[in-house]
């Protein structure tokens, strides 16, 4: 490697260094608050307080102080005590003696099998659609792919995941076959090679379907506009002056450059991904991560609540590293600075 | 609502129409307690159009003086301020909003408490784009001559720097109501927002999604309502921008 460009890959190693230390600066205020506020505002013993029969206050106040969870130990012994767990990987338990950690790596692999394919489609979907609408620009297909888009971003993901489950039951009951499932990940498995894959794959559609069209609406919008910018650039001019079709030039030159800003726009959208996820779980029924959200808050789950958020909070640190480097790898000026 | 306009209110219960579908008496049928679905509807819209719009103005109230005041002291408020905004965008505020008002559900008809939530995770983007926005604005030699004059930082921010970002302020306030709905309707579905006895589209929409098959005018009716006033809204907020600003990208965040 030349002595120049050794210096601008050591430039940017600094940058991305520093850059990392302070998301994991970050990232540890942002959770170690969310914990003060989980602790303080979601009390678990409430739980206990309609059984029949009636539980001793002495038995829950045991049960509650070995999970780390009581209310008497004042709260900066309980946070130290959290830390302590956290930093050896472990998040506590919940009222009910379960480990988080454990519930979370399951319930992560849920997740990952519903979001993986739903949001890379999604991703390529829209910038395809919205690259494609700008350069048919104000002609029927552009309006028609806008107007769609901004009744989608407009429209809430439970609104869109209902209405997919309405028009599915009527296409079931049309045919006369269950050929969607919107119940769970997995259901009745029938008799015949395949069957589990072909089970699988029939609860994943609907699912996959609302965050594909979801992600796909609001970067189409996004890509539509940064990709009209582009294609007219100078550079795309000289690129059809020296004699490459409209086509070649759009593609090949205008997308490239339009890209760059949309890698930003991707990975700070992370955060929006995880509450339509959250939304497209529980309706669809997968135990991911989304719904164990909403499970822990309605269950007063303390240290499943700042699991899950701390995951969370993580997806978004990593989306803004990935964009930085994105950046920097895409843009030569930052590397310089 | 109103009277005048339709018999029914959004309390009133009718004996003899559980779940009928819509008919004349009750243009989009009623629910299973016999209340008239248009007239919840409208009571619906009217609590989330008004948490909207609270919630639009005073984030972009606190994002204009937070965003503004950081570009034009900069130095070590600049550096703070830039900080909490990176750090109140980590953890998303959906969860973060659902474990406060989870705790405060007891004390219901609290709507307030919400609005302030939503408010007070809304601001840090526009607060960004607004610092920005006002940063080239500082040198300027109107700023240094009212700086010269003795005004304060805080009129010179409210009365050289703002109305400077006015229309960029106007264009988020607006995007900023759509986004303050969907937010507000999102955490009433889960329970998390809107109590009862108050109701919102999202409250309507949640309770009306069970029973969607078989008597879909108890979903169908509060969620056109409610796709319809996002579009508008969001339709208002990118004409805004086409508007004022012909060199920004439309309808990117």
């Amino acid at each position: 490697m030349d002595p120049i460009g050794c210096a601008t890959f050591l430039g940017m190693l600094r940058y991305i260094g520093k850059r990392l230390v302070n998301y994991l600066i970050l990232l540890y205020v942002a959770v170690s608050l969310t914990y003060l506020l989980a602790a303080t505002q979601l009390d678990p013993a409430t739980l206990f307080a309609l059984r029949q029969p009636p539980v001793p206050p002495a038995v829950v106040e045991h049960q509650l102080a070995q999970y780390n969870l009581s209310d008497q130990v004042p709260l900066w012994q309980r946070y130290l005590t959290w830390l302590g767990g956290v930093i050896h990987g472990d998040f506590g338990s919940s009222p009910t003696g379960v480990s988080v950690t454990d519930q979370l790596l399951v319930r992560a692999g849920v997740s990952l099998r519903l979001l993986l394919v739903g949001t890379l489609a999604g991703i390529v979907v829209g910038i395809a659609v919205g690259a494609w609408a700008a350069t048919r620009h104000y002609r029927l297909s552009d309006r028609v792919t806008t107007a769609l888009s901004l009744l989608v971003v407009s429209t809430p993901v439970f609104v869109i995941a209902h209405l997919s489950q309405f028009l599915a039951t009527g296409v079931n009951r049309a045919t006369g076959v269950q050929i969607f499932e919107f119940s769970g990940e997995t259901g009745a498995v029938g008799s015949y090679p395949w069957a589990d894959v072909v089970d699988r794959a029939q609860h994943l559609v609907l699912p996959t379907l609302v965050l594909v069209l979801v992600g796909a609406a609001w970067l189409s919008r996004v890509q539509r506009n940064l990709m009209l910018d582009a294609l007219s650039a100078d550079y795309v001019r000289t690129a059809r002056a020296k004699g490459l079709t409209q086509r070649q030039a759009a593609w090949r030159h205008a997308l490239r450059t339009a890209l760059v800003p949309t890698s930003t726009y991707v990975t700070f959208s992370v955060a929006t991904m995880l509450v339509s996820a959250t939304f497209t779980e529980q309706i669809f029924g997968f135990a991911g991560v989304g719904s164990y959200v909403v499970e822990s808050i309605q269950g007063r789950d303390v240290n499943a609540v700042v699991a899950v958020t701390a995951l969370a909070g993580a997806c978004v640190v990593v989306g803004a590293v990935v964009s930085d480097l994105a950046v920097a790898a895409l843009d030569p000026r930052v590397r310089l600075t | 609502m109103v009277p005048l306009l339709w018999p029914w209110r959004a309390t009133d219960i009718d004996p003899r129409a559980f779940l009928s579908p819509p008919s004349a008496e009750h243009l989009w049928g009623t629910t299973q307690a016999g209340r008239d679905v248009l007239a919840l509807t409208a009571s619906g819209l009217g609590k989330s159009l008004v948490i909207g719009l609270l919630v639009a103005v005073l984030a972009t109230a606190l994002a204009a003086l937070v965003g503004a005041s950081a570009a034009y002291l900069g130095g070590w408020f600049e550096r703070s301020m830039l900080w909490l905004i990176d750090l109140l965008l980590v953890i998303p505020a959906f969860f973060l909003i659902a474990i406060v008002t989870r705790s405060a559900e007891s004390s219901s008809g609290s709507w307030w408490l919400l609005v302030i939530l939503l408010a007070a995770f809304a601001w840090p983007l526009s607060a960004r784009v607004v610092r920005s926005a006002t940063l080239s604005l500082r040198e300027r030699e109107y700023v240094l001559a009212a700086r010269y004059l003795g005004a304060s930082p805080l009129r010179i921010i409210t009365t050289h720097l703002l109305p400077n970002a006015s229309s960029l302020l106007i264009i988020d306030a607006t995007l900023g109501v759509g986004y303050a709905i969907l937010s507000e309707t999102g955490l009433s579905y889960f329970g998390f927002g809107v109590q009862a006895p108050d109701v919102s589209l999202g409250t309507l929409i949640s309770s009306g999604s069970n029973l969607m098959i078989g008597y879909p005018w108890v979903f169908i009716a509060p969620a056109t309502t409610l796709v319809v006033l996002v579009m508008c809204v969001n339709a208002i907020g990118d004409g805004l921008r086409d508007a004022f600003d012909p060199g920004s990208t439309p309808g990117g965040l």
